[in-house]
This record gives structure tokens, C-alpha cells and sequence, in this order.
């Protein structure tokens, strides 16, 4: 088992409070890290820090035992991050979407439309996606996931607006990407019906009720 | 993993922007009917004797030009920013600035190249003399770029405030100062007869300097906006 993620003594202040101090784990390949906390709590911030987006006012993140600052590029080819807004382009079509997001992530699709079956999309691809639902947008961004082999998934609240059998395809692809050895770092404020072989949960902020 | 060439991962992203840009015409239409109704006032305003609007004709051109610039500098990061694609462009595994680049390429495609191939038009509707419709069309074809390179700095740095249009202008316009006095003044020296080799050669070396150092300065502005 080798250490996918290594944070040290993570510490970030936004807007004048301490979201986490002196925050340190380790995540294995292969291991599901579960963020949980209330709103405010500081789980976008800790997930945009990981992903490069950030920098910590303290501490730092070493991935594959190396960190972001000598060598991003590297980081930036073994991690694959969906923030909350999708990046979907509205004027583009899904299939245009799905197409040139993986022409980024360096990947040729050899066949678009099974890609866009598996998420659901099929019949949909010639409509821009200003015009389709929420959740239908959010399942063109998470196609990305069905062809992707970045090692590393960091994703900020993935079930947002999708339907019950979007999450449930969702959390097959996340168990297949963990039997693949691949890691995986999510916030939610949905429990997940899955269970992931190795779950680590992190808290974050207080509690606001109970 | 991701092993697609910088190059690549450049053209995707200028594909991106090319079909994007192509869906959404009236972004790209907008500063250029300002444009055009900026310049065909002017000889309703100022009266249409030849002599008076041809002397003029070069000044009202550029400063229409630099106003529609700014008037069209939003669309560069504005949509990126809202629906996550500038987030996402900073974890693409190629330099920052050489994406800005790109993306400053294709803005300038559709917003610079329209007005060095419309110079014509607007040059015989203020009634600019012959000898000077090739040094403007030049002087805009050196020009435009350095357009497109100064607002998307000043673009980069305010995407994340809410509106920012008139912080940009304040911020970018005395930039373009340097660029008004040889543009003009290139026009001017071609009216009277003189060369104006001096003039387009100071305007393609701000060029070659701005299109060089600006995307930096793209890369550091929106890696704060992000933030």
C-alpha cells in the first residue's frame, strides 16, 4: 500500500476564521476519504487545497510523496477534481462537452456514445446543455469519471441534483475506481448506500446542532 | 493519466473557445455594431465637409476601437468563471500563461480581426483620405492584439468581482495611451505624405511586448480570482 495523499498541519483562515488548524492525514491508495462537516465548515476549501487550487496559510500536501509546488504538472495528471460548479459549457452540446473535456483530460474517446449511455445521456447529445436539467449537466461533467485513469478523484458534493439512479450509477463507478486501486476524496451531505472497503471519515468544524 | 501534449491541450482549448464564441454571435457581434454606430454619428455630429472628418477619421476610429474593446473584454473569463472552467483550466497540466495565450488568440479573432478587415468600411464613412486606408488597416491589424492582451489582464483581475466593466476601464485605458499616439499618429503621418515606418515600428514592438509579457500577468490574475 503506498500513500496516495500525505496533508501535514493544514491550516487555512477565510474571511477572518480558522476553518481547520494543524490538520494532518494520510490517505492509502485504494481509500475512500469521506469529508463531512455543516455548511461553512471548510470542506470545499480543504478539497480545493488538495486539488491545487488553494494554498494552505500553513502546512502542506504531498502527493505520490511529492509536493504541489515542485512539480504541478505531475500533481496535475494524477488528480482529477469536480468542483461544485460542473464546467459545462452552456452553449456547447453534451456530446461537444463530454468531447473536448476529454481531449484535456488527454484521453481519445473511441466511442462517445457508449460514454454518453453509461451516464444516461444518450438522446440528449445534440441539445445544448443550457437547455437540459441540473443534474442532466451534472451527469456531462461526471462522465469525466468513466474514462478516466487519474489516480486520484477529488470531488465536491457529486450528487448534487442528480436522481436516485444517478447516485446509485455513481457509487458503482466509485467502487469500480477502488477496486482499481484508485483513491478517492468526496464531501456530501448524503450518507453513501455503498460501502467502500477502506472508509475514512473526517470531521470538520463543530457541530451546529445537538 | 493525462499525457496530451501542451499543443494539444492549446488547440483544445482554443477549439473550445472558437465553438463556444461561433454559438454565441451576438457576444461577439455586439462590440462591433457599437463600433460602427460610434463612427456613423460622428459625421452626423460633427457635420459631414470631407475636411474636417478626414483629419479626424483615424482618432475616432481607434478611440471607438478601444471602447468596444473594453466593451467586449468581459466575455473573456466572465463565462469560464461562472460555470467552472477557469477553475478547471488551472488544473490542466499545461503553463497557465500559455492557455491564457490561447485563449487571448481566439478573443482576438473574433473581436480584433473583425475591425482590421471592417477598417475599409469605416474609413469611407468618415471620409478618411485614400492615401491613409493602409497604414489604419495595418496600424489595427499591429494593434489589436495589444487590445486583446491589455483587457484580458484587466478582464483576468476583476472576473471574480461581481462587476467590474468600470473598474477594468479605469484600470487598462491609460495602458492603451502609448498605443492611440503611434496608431494616430501612423495615419496621420501617411495623410501628409510621409513614411510611417517609424510609427507601425513602435506599434510591433508594444505588440511583440505585450502579446510576450501580458499572459504572466493573465496567469497571476486569474490564479487570484480563482482563489
Amino acid at each position: 500500500m503506498s500513500t496516495v495523499v500525505d496533508a501535514r498541519e493544514l491550516t487555512s483562515i477565510r474571511a477572518g476564521r480558522v476553518l481547520f488548524e494543524a490538520l494532518s492525514f494520510k490517505l492509502e491508495a485504494g481509500a475512500v476519504l469521506y469529508v463531512a462537516g455543516p455548511n461553512g465548515a471548510g470542506k470545499s476549501t480543504l478539497l480545493r487545497i488538495l486539488a491545487g487550487l488553494l494554498r494552505p496559510l500553513e502546512g502542506d500536501v504531498q502527493l505520490f510523496g511529492q509536493a504541489l509546488r515542485h512539480d504541478p504538472e505531475h500533481w496535475q495528471r494524477q488528480t482529477l477534481f469536480i468542483g461544485h460548479k460542473p464546467a459545462v459549457k452552456p452553449a456547447l452540446t453534451a456530446i461537444e462537452n463530454i468531447q473536448l473535456q476529454a481531449q484535456l483530460d488527454g484521453i481519445q474517446l473511441d466511442d462517445p456514445w457508449a460514454l454518453l449511455e453509461q451516464v444516461g445521456l444518450l438522446g440528449l447529445e445534440d441539445i445544448p446543455a443550457q437547455q437540459l436539467s441540473a443534474g442532466q449537466q451534472r451527469r456531462i461533467a461526471l462522465a469525466r469519471l468513466w474514462y478516466s485513469s487519474a489516480k486520484l478523484w477529488i470531488l465536491d458534493e457529486p450528487f448534487t441534483a442528480l436522481d436516485q439512479v444517478g447516485i446509485e450509477l455513481l457509487q458503482q463507478r466509485f467502487a469500480a475506481h477502488q477496486a482499481n486501486q484508485g483513491s478517492l476524496i468526496l464531501t456530501s451531505h448524503q450518507a453513501l448506500t455503498w460501502r467502500p472497503k477502506t472508509l475514512q471519515v473526517l470531521e470538520l468544524g463543530e457541530v451546529a446542532y445537538e | 493519466m493525462n499525457n496530451a501534449s501542451t499543443w494539444q491541450l492549446l488547440k483544445t482549448v482554443m477549439l473550445r473557445d472558437a465553438k463556444v464564441a461561433l454559438r454565441k454571435r451576438s457576444d461577439i457581434l455586439n462590440p462591433l455594431v457599437f463600433l460602427l454606430i460610434v463612427v456613423s454619428l460622428f459625421p452626423l455630429a460633427v457635420g459631414p465637409g470631407p475636411d474636417i472628418l478626414g483629419r479626424i477619421a483615424a482618432g475616432v476610429i481607434w478611440v471607438a476601437a478601444l471602447l468596444s474593446a473594453l466593451l467586449g473584454s468581459e466575455r473573456l473569463f466572465r463565462d469560464d468563471y461562472l460555470d467552472g472552467s477557469l477553475e478547471q483550466l488551472l488544473l490542466v497540466p499545461a503553463p497557465l500563461s500559455a492557455l491564457a495565450l490561447a485563449k487571448v488568440a481566439v478573443h482576438w479573432l473574433f473581436a480584433g480581426l473583425p475591425l482590421v478587415i471592417l477598417s475599409p468600411v469605416l474609413a469611407l464613412l468618415l471620409k478618411l483620405p485614400f492615401e491613409g486606408w493602409g497604414t489604419l488597416a495595418l496600424s489595427l491589424l499591429l494593434g489589436t492584439p495589444i487590445l486583446s492582451a491589455l483587457t484580458a489582464i484587466g478582464a483576468a483581475l476583476t472576473v471574480s468581482l461581481g462587476r467590474g466593466g468600470a473598474l477594468v476601464s479605469l484600470l487598462i485605458l491609460p495602458l492603451f495611451i502609448p498605443l492611440l499616439i503611434f496608431a494616430t499618429a501612423a495615419v496621420e503621418a501617411a495623410l501628409l505624405g510621409m513614411p510611417v515606418s517609424g510609427q507601425l515600428a513602435w506599434l510591433a514592438a508594444l505588440m511583440v511586448l505585450t502579446v510576450t509579457l501580458s499572459p504572466l500577468a493573465i496567469a497571476a490574475s486569474i490564479r487570484v480570482s480563482v482563489n
